[in-house]
């Protein structure tokens, strides 16, 4: 089985932040992080039958739609989901080769496909379903939070963002260093209250997703502003104009 | 085990490919700009341009698939003639040249004999400019694009009342605005810019609101969702008017600076004037000042009457605007509980609404410190805004009534002074333009080898303006801008084919149709299109003798054309995204952009508008030809550098002049298109803040605009609460004026052309009487986020997302018929019943049903295999729409909006049956399978996408 690197304190945990607030379900990340990927690091992200009953793909991000609540109380949730990057990840320590393996200098939970055999093992640990089998290589593959995007010396350095970020229409998706707390992304789930998923289950998943906020208040609206009667005593309303002096 | 790091070969730095080309999207109507990358001349990678204005570098889930679509199997290859009966498949290669000369001989003919026998009607296409005007130029006022089955009713009901609408010429102050209101948005128009704005709002803590009967998408993340009942907008924004009437929260100020509401009517029951603005003997309209009386209502120094009666210098006697719209909608009919039980909203959430709308406008002002100087060069120290965005699409603009609920969500901006001010919605460069717009549409007269002159598609004033015989029958194949429709701006494209087939009000001999689906997903009724398409007549002709079709892809309209002109994709061709069509133009200055080739196609393709400059020129129209008679463009991008509508004015506004120093007017610049490729695509021109509001009553904006070629006139746009041209409609209706119409339309154009917004129920629920309770629930489709207003929904990726489509039911309604999620049922109409597998919600209008739009396909179409889900399981609600209103006294009308013409898919009402079990698994009705024609390539089984994997 696989070993994980021995935690430092203060090292890099390069992860998601995911904004459930508004986020629109829109597939932006998912396709945009498919066509980045399926030419980049892992490539291909093969397609079985792209053209007929049972198209099925490599895809390294998913976005589920589901209800919550009842009626016009409940909401509507579009949830992005990807790896998490855990800090102790299953997926890595069941792997029999050392294919999974999570990097000791930014904590990225990658595959080397060279000598991954294909058991499945990582996809059968993995409680988030983050991982993505690749049956015409006979490999598994996953996200690599763009890994030839983040440090590529030929992107302009603003845009050195795993590709699901940079396209988020909605802004919904922030990248960083959740292990400095001083960063963007970790100022960001401080404030917004960010939650790790199923945190109980004890592989400290380092992506984080901030919970939509609570629905704006309803305004003050006050008691009506006109200096005349109120509304109530005024039977017919259009007089409030009649005599009014008005100017450009 | 140690790990495998130290053998993962990962190359950090790999340049992403070998070359970048900027150019304009076109995965759907948005025109994001984006940058593609090439490798070894395959396209790596799209994204989204930062730079760019429209997505500033974003790119949403269907730009993002644009790999997909570009390189998709079911590309046509070469031009076809059918050889075979239509719908058959079966046609035979031929080359440009026999194709060319198919078409031109075809066209030549009619236009020699009657030029009306082209219908030419065009798609989601973006060159409008250029289509409209070489079907001017052929001489047929048969034209038109996909708006009328769209959203003409936004167009149309924003042009004739603020000179702007919602999405391509307006947009909420995203950067001011306290509070946001939509209005039947599904997931789109427009796509990224709406996704940017939206989460910009709530970043700041402003109120949400989304009106609709469907929970996804916008709706989602809304503050708070209005589950309204389709078609009952209209209702519930005038119970808002009510309501802020009631209270006295209404603008008054901007009331008597920048709308109608002091105009004065002429209160003249009976006669030929009564309804018409007062007018002074130079035409301009009066309104009564309370120290000069009757004066032009232009006056800077008005003090006017608002309510109240008066006395016309000529005796007549004049009520003004104000005093007319607000006696209308303070009456208890709009009175919230009077509305409640219609709209699916109860009265108190409806008064809360309205005041707290009021309450952010009037309470929490925006106030910029902006000196401005207004229209009557009056200097204001600041900009005060009233920050009550709003936003509407098609939810609204989809049913027979759109047109009247549009321009009541105009008086409800206009009520609240929040047009075009801090933090309300406001123009998009080049608009506001004035109301309406401009002249009249041409069509009228149409001879042999003759041009039209002037636009086709444009804006009546009054019925002398009407596109009619002297007997009042319309002169266009579609009967756009005529008694049954007209405003339909936009022309009727939805009728086309079936008043084609019928002879109504003639016959035609050729149908030339570009990117439209209509013989499936873009018809009402589609099974009825294709019989239309396929009827022949006594001699074994068929009705509509020739089909010309132009197509990237294997559509299901394919097999039905006799001619296919095969199209490229959209990152094999030029494009020109113009300010004489719809530009790209944003509330911070008009703009507009180019595509440029960033591929070569490796088929035997050519780009459409190409392919039309040619014929034009082989035609010999006279703006396509020079004085000798050889071409005069040699391509599109050579008629968009070179062609001039008016001298100085082209097709793009940017880096005019001989040495490109110009923008707006200037003479043709050679360099033009270099200078837009160096500048990503696209240009902007960026609005001083000073001119950036109040652009309707804005001095220095509207000076510079007529400077920029963007207006005729840098006078105020006064905007119209009260709309003139309708009530001339009405008084020809009530038999005023020598242009009149068949006594068949008199009641309805008397009812339907209100001077004042009204509301009535969607005209085919109202004509099914009491038979209507037997069709309990609305039926409504949207399209979902990631296929937006796409063209290929065949696309590899996307399809694995959405697939097929099923019908979402109201859970509890479900519960209490007894059915349960993934059963089968027929959605039945008077018109049919299609077969749909259901899927159950908490987010829908309890009478509503819904689903979306267009994955259902025809088997074997798009280069699917016909096992494809979107054949067996995916569905068309089209099935069980009509295309005509229910049969009533006098000629068919078309299931529309009776104002513009725009398609009611909406006003579909239906009931939903259990199937039998045996019934279950699959769709119907399912027609024969399509065969491919020929030249498809063969399809892999498994795609291994990867432009960096040497071939």
């Amino acid at each position: 089985m696989t070993s994980l690197p021995e935690p430092q304190p203060g090292a890099k945990k390069l992860g998601l932040v995911i904004d459930l607030d508004t986020c629109v379900g829109c597939h932006a990340c998912a396709t945009n992080c498919k066509e980045w990927n399926t030419s980049g690091h892992m490539a291909p992200l093969p397609d079985h039958n792209p053209y007929s009953a049972g198209a099925e793909g490599v895809w390294f991000n998913r976005v589920h739609s589901y209800e919550a609540g009842e009626g016009e109380a409940g909401r509507t949730v579009h949830f992005p989901r990807s790896c998490l990057h855990c800090e102790q990840p299953a997926c890595v320590t069941v792997c029999p080769t050392g294919a999974s393996y999570k990097r000791a200098e930014d904590g990225i939970v990658l595959v080397n496909t060279d000598i991954c055999i294909g058991c499945q093992l990582c996809a059968w640990a993995c409680p988030y379903g983050a991982r993505e089998f690749d049956e015409d290589a006979g490999v598994m593959k996953k996200c690599t939070l763009c890994i030839d995007r983040i440090y590529n010396e030929t992107i302009p350095e603003a845009q050195r963002v795993p590709a699901c970020v940079a396209t988020c229409p909605a802004q919904a998706r922030h990248f960083g260093d959740l292990g400095d707390p001083d960063s963007a992304v970790s100022k960001l789930v401080a404030e917004r209250g960010g939650i790790a998923l199923m945190p109980e289950l004890g592989y400290a998943p380092v992506n984080r997703y901030l919970p939509p906020r609570r629905r704006a208040p309803a305004p003050d609206p006050g008691p009506p502003r006109d200096p005349g009667p109120l509304p109530s005593q005024i039977k017919n309303p259009l007089l409030r104009w009649v005599d009014k002096v008005l100017s450009r | 085990m140690p790990d495998g790091s130290a053998t993962d070969r990962i190359a950090y730095s790999a340049p992403i490919g070998d070359e970048v080309k900027t150019t304009t999207c076109y995965m759907c109507a948005c025109r994001c700009g984006i940058r593609v990358h090439l490798k070894d001349g395959r396209v790596r990678y799209i994204e989204g341009n930062p730079d760019h204005p429209v997505n500033r570098g974003v790119l949403c889930g269907k730009g993002s698939a644009g790999i997909m679509t570009h390189y998709a199997p079911a590309r046509l290859t070469a031009p076809l003639l059918r050889v075979g009966p239509r719908g058959s498949g079966e046609f035979r290669e031929i080359s440009w040249e026999e194709a060319m000369e198919t078409a031109t001989s075809w066209l030549r003919e009619v236009r020699e004999r009657d030029p009306r026998r082209l219908a030419f009607f065009t798609g989601r296409d973006q060159s409008q400019s250029l289509t409209g005007f070489w079907a001017a130029q052929f001489g047929t006022p048969n034209f038109a694009a996909h708006g009328g089955f769209c959203s003409v009713n936004m167009a149309a009901g924003g042009l004739y009342t603020v000179g702007g609408s919602f999405w391509e010429f307006g947009e909420p102050d995203w950067e001011h605005a306290r509070y946001f209101m939509m209005f039947g948005v599904a997931e789109d128009h427009d796509s990224n810019p709406m996704k940017l704005g939206i989460a910009r709002l709530k970043a700041r803590g402003a109120k949400v609101v989304s009106v609709n009967p469907v929970r996804t998408g916008y709706s989602a993340v809304a503050d708070e969702w209005v589950g309204i009942r389709p078609g009952t907008d209209g209702l519930f924004i005038m119970a808002l008017i009510h309501e802020l009437l009631r209270e006295g929260r209404v603008d008054d100020q901007f009331l008597i600076r920048y709308t109608n509401a002091p105009w004065l009517v002429v209160q003249n029951a009976g006669g030929a004037d009564h309804g018409l603005f007062a007018r002074d003997d130079q035409g301009r309209p009066l309104a009564f000042d309370r120290a000069r009386g009757a004066i032009a209502a232009d006056a800077a120094d008005l003090s006017p009457l608002l309510v109240g009666e008066v006395t016309l210098p000529d005796g007549r006697r004049a009520r003004p605007v104000f005093e007319l719209m607000a006696a209308r909608y303070l009456d208890p009919a709009y009175a919230p509980e009077a509305v409640a039980d219609r709209c699916g909203i109860p009265a108190h959430r409806i008064r809360r609404l309205a005041r707290e709308m009021a309450s952010i406008a009037f309470d929490q002002p925006v106030e910029l410190p902006i000196p401005w100087t207004d229209v009557w060069g009056r200097r204001h120290p600041t900009m005060l805004g009233r920050p009550v965005a709003f936003h509407a699409m098609r939810g609204i603009s989809a049913h027979s009534n759109g047109f009247h609920t549009c321009r009541a969500l105009h008086l409800l901006q206009m009520l609240l002074g929040a047009v075009d001010t801090p933090g309300s919605w406001r123009y998009k460069s080049p608009f506001p333009r004035p109301i309406p717009p401009g002249p009249g549409p041409a069509g009228k007269g149409s001879r042999p080898n003759t041009p039209l002159s002037g636009n086709i598609l444009a804006f009546p004033q009054g019925p002398e303006d009407l596109l009619v015989e002297p007997d009042g029958t319309p002169i266009r194949i579609d009967h756009a801008f005529s008694w049954e429709a007209p405003l339909a701006l936009h022309g009727m494209m939805h009728s086309v084919i079936g008043n084609a087939a019928r002879g109504d009000p003639y016959r035609i001999e050729v149908l030339f149709l570009f990117m439209a689906n209509m013989a499936w997903n873009s018809a009402m009724n589609p099974l009825e299109t294709i019989r239309c398409l396929t009827a022949r007549d006594a001699s074994g002709e068929y009705v509509i003798p020739r089909v010309i079709y132009s197509d990237a892809y294997f559509s299901e309209t394919v097999p039905y054309a006799d001619l296919i002109l095969p199209d490229t994709t959209y990152l094999e061709r030029w494009d020109c995204i113009s300010l004489l069509d719809r530009p790209i133009g944003s509330a911070h200055g008009p703009a507009d952009a180019i595509r440029q080739p960033v591929v070569k196609p490796d088929r035997d393709v050519r780009p459409f508008q190409e392919v039309l400059i040619e014929l034009g020129a082989r035609l010999g129209l006279p703006a396509f030809v020079k004085e000798d008679g050889s071409p005069r463009y040699r391509d599109y991008a050579d008629y968009m550098v070179h062609h001039e509508r008016a001298p100085g004015i082209g097709p793009l506004a940017g880096w005019r002049g001989a040495d490109g120093t110009k923008h707006g007017v200037g003479e043709p610049n050679p360099d033009q298109l270099r200078r837009y490729i160096e500048n990503g695509c696209f240009w902007r021109h960026h609005l001083a803040p000073e001119e950036s509001y109040f652009k309707h009553a804005n001095r220095l904006y509207l000076e510079n605009a007529k400077a920029m070629g963007l207006l005729g006139k840098a006078e105020q746009i006064v905007l119209q609460i009260y709309s003139e041209p309708l009530q001339k409609f009405r008084l020809a209706a009530e038999g005023h004026g020598p242009i009149q119409p068949p006594d068949h339309l008199r009641a309805r154009l008397i009812a339907y052309c209100d001077p004042l917004p009204i509301w009535y129920e969607p005209l085919e629920q109202a004509a099914q009487g009491e038979g209507l309770q037997a069709y309990p629930f609305s039926a409504v489709t949207q399209r979902p986020m990631a296929m937006y207003h796409s063209w290929g929904s065949m696309n590899a990726w996307l399809r694995q997302i959405h697939g097929a489509n099923k019908l979402y039911l109201s859970r509890a309604r479900a519960e209490a018929m007894g059915i349960a999620a993934d059963d089968w049922v027929w959605v039945e109409s008077p018109h049919g019943r299609v077969k749909a597998q259901v899927a159950l919600m908490e987010g829908v209008q309890p009478d509503t049903v819904w689903t979306w739009n267009a994955i259902g396909k025809r088997a074997g179409a798009w280069a699917l295999t016909p096992d494809a889900p979107e054949a067996t399981r995916g569905f068309l609600l089209n099935h069980v729409i009509s295309e005509w209103l229910p049969a009533q006294a006098g000629p068919r009308l078309a299931n529309a909006d009776p104002i513009t013409g725009q398609a009611a898919w909406y006003d579909l009402r239906v009931r939903i049956v259990a199937c039998a079990p045996e019934e279950a698994g699959a769709t119907e009705p399912r027609p024969e399978p399509l065969s491919p024609p020929p030249g498809l390539p063969p399809r892999p089984s498994i795609l291994r996408y990867n432009a960096g994997q040497p071939r």
